[in-house]
């Protein structure tokens, strides 16, 4: 069973530039510290992103993670990915993890496009023979046709994102970690990709979701998780969680058609 | 621990900052206990080995496009590889059998074998130190063990080092080389080089991503290396000459690259064993794995955060 335990979990960042990378000032330094300071402070400034986090996430577990930019959301994310190891406290991630950061990462605009869908789904924690049972659909759902045997980079930035999308909503993730920028594709797409989120989202373990957009944490995660300034605020219900975050209820804002959906996923 | 289900609520907290002694939940403790969670430890350190190993279908599928990149709508593609060695081979090889008065059947075999090893072990070490550096952007985005990297690293090598063959089987054809059965030894030869690339990469690779003046600093060292060790002059012919000569190309066996080309080179150009060079690389291959696990152990966590 997939799980992820995170316990007062710190993540520094240290912040290097010119002098504090250098061998050079760091063996003079020390040589120095002898005889008398060199002039330099060798202390390393650090930048505290996340502090003091605790969670508990179980198979079934479909968190949206809001905050204000800047907040931490996407450290979080790859903490839970295990990209960052926490500099203080523990954490601790079982099962295989799908981060969503960024659609295209790995794609490589040399080679074509059914080569580039081989390449994601390994990046993605696939086996070759996966994507390539995968492939038919994956072209099917992006409707690009015979652009598919050219190389990426004869594409638009609306095709490789289609191409992007379809292959990541193929995968049968174990943990799924999506960060905002999965919703930026255009609106008549957008249908489209909806119902395929839906079934991936459907299909995972554990779902954490980083987004601005009221519409999609309500349609696709039931628990909510407010990061400010790097640390918890405020964990549980996603609706009460939003109200809290937004000053007032969420249901507000929303169209009728993202009513129905929405009525729909919390059934 | 309560079982969390889909709409309901969970955690004890809401609408609260925490403070610092916040509550935790059932889970916690017992994960506060578990030694093994730790960052430093040498499970996590040979889990990343594992781990990168597992995934060699991704890196070897990668190795193989690194490849194929750079020779993207060209005619003769990767194959430009073993043409350009070649060449230098050839115009080197004429000039210092001349200059030295070296037999060019020895000769052009000794240099071509000695420049391919060469390249295999300073691509290593130069690209083993900005593996990491190089690879920032997935190493931010993706969960993968360090080690995919460097096995990246390795493998594109090796399949560089099996174009560069070709002109290897070429002069031995050409010059009819005689190999015996001892040239065989070049197999377990060139699993021992492949293991010493993987080590440097790791270490130099990891303590780069932190001091960013060592990549220059090993190509610098590199470069200079490959004038001590005897690739464009033949040291055992030095040696038989005798004289003050002879002295000094013996200190050519305290540079630990001697012996690594050596032990590859005899067996492809048919000349003897030599158990010697076997020693010393196979200690420098225990303890410089030794070196980079400390290392991978200590450090592997701090690399996406130091690169």
């Amino acid at each position: 069973m997939v799980s992820i335990d995170v316990c007062g979990a710190c993540v520094n960042f240290p912040i290097f530039d010119a002098k504090t990378r250098s061998l050079k000032k760091a063996l003079l330094g020390t040589v120095g510290r002898a005889g008398g300071k060199i002039g330099m402070d060798a202390k390393v400034p650090v930048i505290e992103a996340l502090r003091d986090i605790t969670l508990s996430l179980r198979h079934g577990d479909r968190v949206g993670l809001i905050g204000h930019n800047g907040a931490g959301k996407s450290t979080l994310l790859r903490l839970l990915s295990g990209i960052y190891e926490p500099t203080m406290g523990v954490s601790r991630i079982v099962g295989k993890v799908a981060p969503v950061f960024d659609l295209g990462v790995g794609m490589d605009p040399e080679i074509s496009g059914y080569e580039n869908i081989i390449i994601r789904g390994l990046f993605l924690g696939m086996t070759r023979k996966q994507m390539e049972a995968r492939t038919e659909e994956i072209a099917e759902f992006s409707e690009l046709g015979d652009y598919l045997s050219m190389p990426l980079r004869t594409y638009s930035t609306g095709m490789r994102v289609r191409l992007a999308l379809g292959v990541v909503t193929s995968i049968d993730p174990e943990i799924l970690l999506l960060d905002e920028g999965i919703g930026a594709v255009d609106a008549a797409f957008l249908e489209k990709a909806r119902e395929r989120l839906t079934a991936l989202v459907e299909r995972s373990g554990i779902l954490v979701f980083a987004s601005h957009s009221d519409e999609f944490l309500l349609e696709l995660c039931s628990s909510g998780l407010w990061l400010d300034h790097g640390q918890i605020r405020e964990q549980g219900d996603l609706r009460t969680v939003l109200s809290h975050y937004k000053g007032k209820d969420p249901y507000e804002n929303l169209s009728p058609e993202a009513l129905t959906r929405v009525a729909e996923a919390t059934r | 621990m309560h079982p969390r289900m889909g709409t309901q609520a969970w955690g004890p907290q809401n609408a609260r900052v925490p403070s610092r002694t916040m509550q935790y939940t059932a889970a916690a403790p017992e994960i506060t206990a578990d030694r093994a969670l730790s960052s430093r430890s040498w499970s996590r350190a040979f889990g990343d080995l594992r781990a990168g190993w597992q995934q060699r279908r991704l890196w070897g599928h990668l190795g193989w496009q690194d490849i194929r990149q750079g020779y993207r709508r060209s005619v003769i593609g990767p194959l430009w590889i073993t043409i350009s060695l070649g060449v230098q081979a050839l115009g080197m090889g004429l000039l210092y059998a001349a200059l030295f008065g070296q037999p060019i059947a020895f000769f052009l075999p000794y240099l071509a074998v000695g420049l391919i090893i060469w390249q295999f072990m300073a691509s290593c070490i130069n690209e083993g130190a900005e593996v990491f550096i190089r690879n920032e952007g997935l190493i931010k985005h993706l969960p993968a063990p360090l080690s995919v990297h460097v096995f990246r690293l390795v493998w594109r090598q090796l399949l560089f080092f099996g174009h560069n063959v070709l002109v290897w089987a070429a002069l031995v054809v050409i010059f009819r080389t005689h190999l015996g059965w001892g040239s065989l030894m070049a197999l377990p030869a060139l699993a021992v080089i492949v293991l010493n690339g993987a080590w440097v990469a790791i270490l130099i690779g990891i303590i780069a991503t932190r001091y960013r003046d060592i990549p220059p600093v090993t190509t610098s060292v590199v470069t200079l290396m490959f004038f001590m060790t005897p690739i464009v002059w033949n040291y055992q012919d030095l040696i038989s000459k005798g004289g003050p000569g002879a002295q000094r190309a013996r200190l050519a066996e305290l540079n630990p690259f001697l012996h690594f080309v050596e032990i590859l080179r005899r067996p492809m150009i048919g000349q003897s064993f030599e158990p010697r060079h076997w020693v010393v690389t196979l200690a420098i291959t225990v303890v410089g794995w030794a070196a980079a696990l400390l290392i991978l152990r200590n450090y592997r966590a701090r690399v996406s955060y130091w690169v």
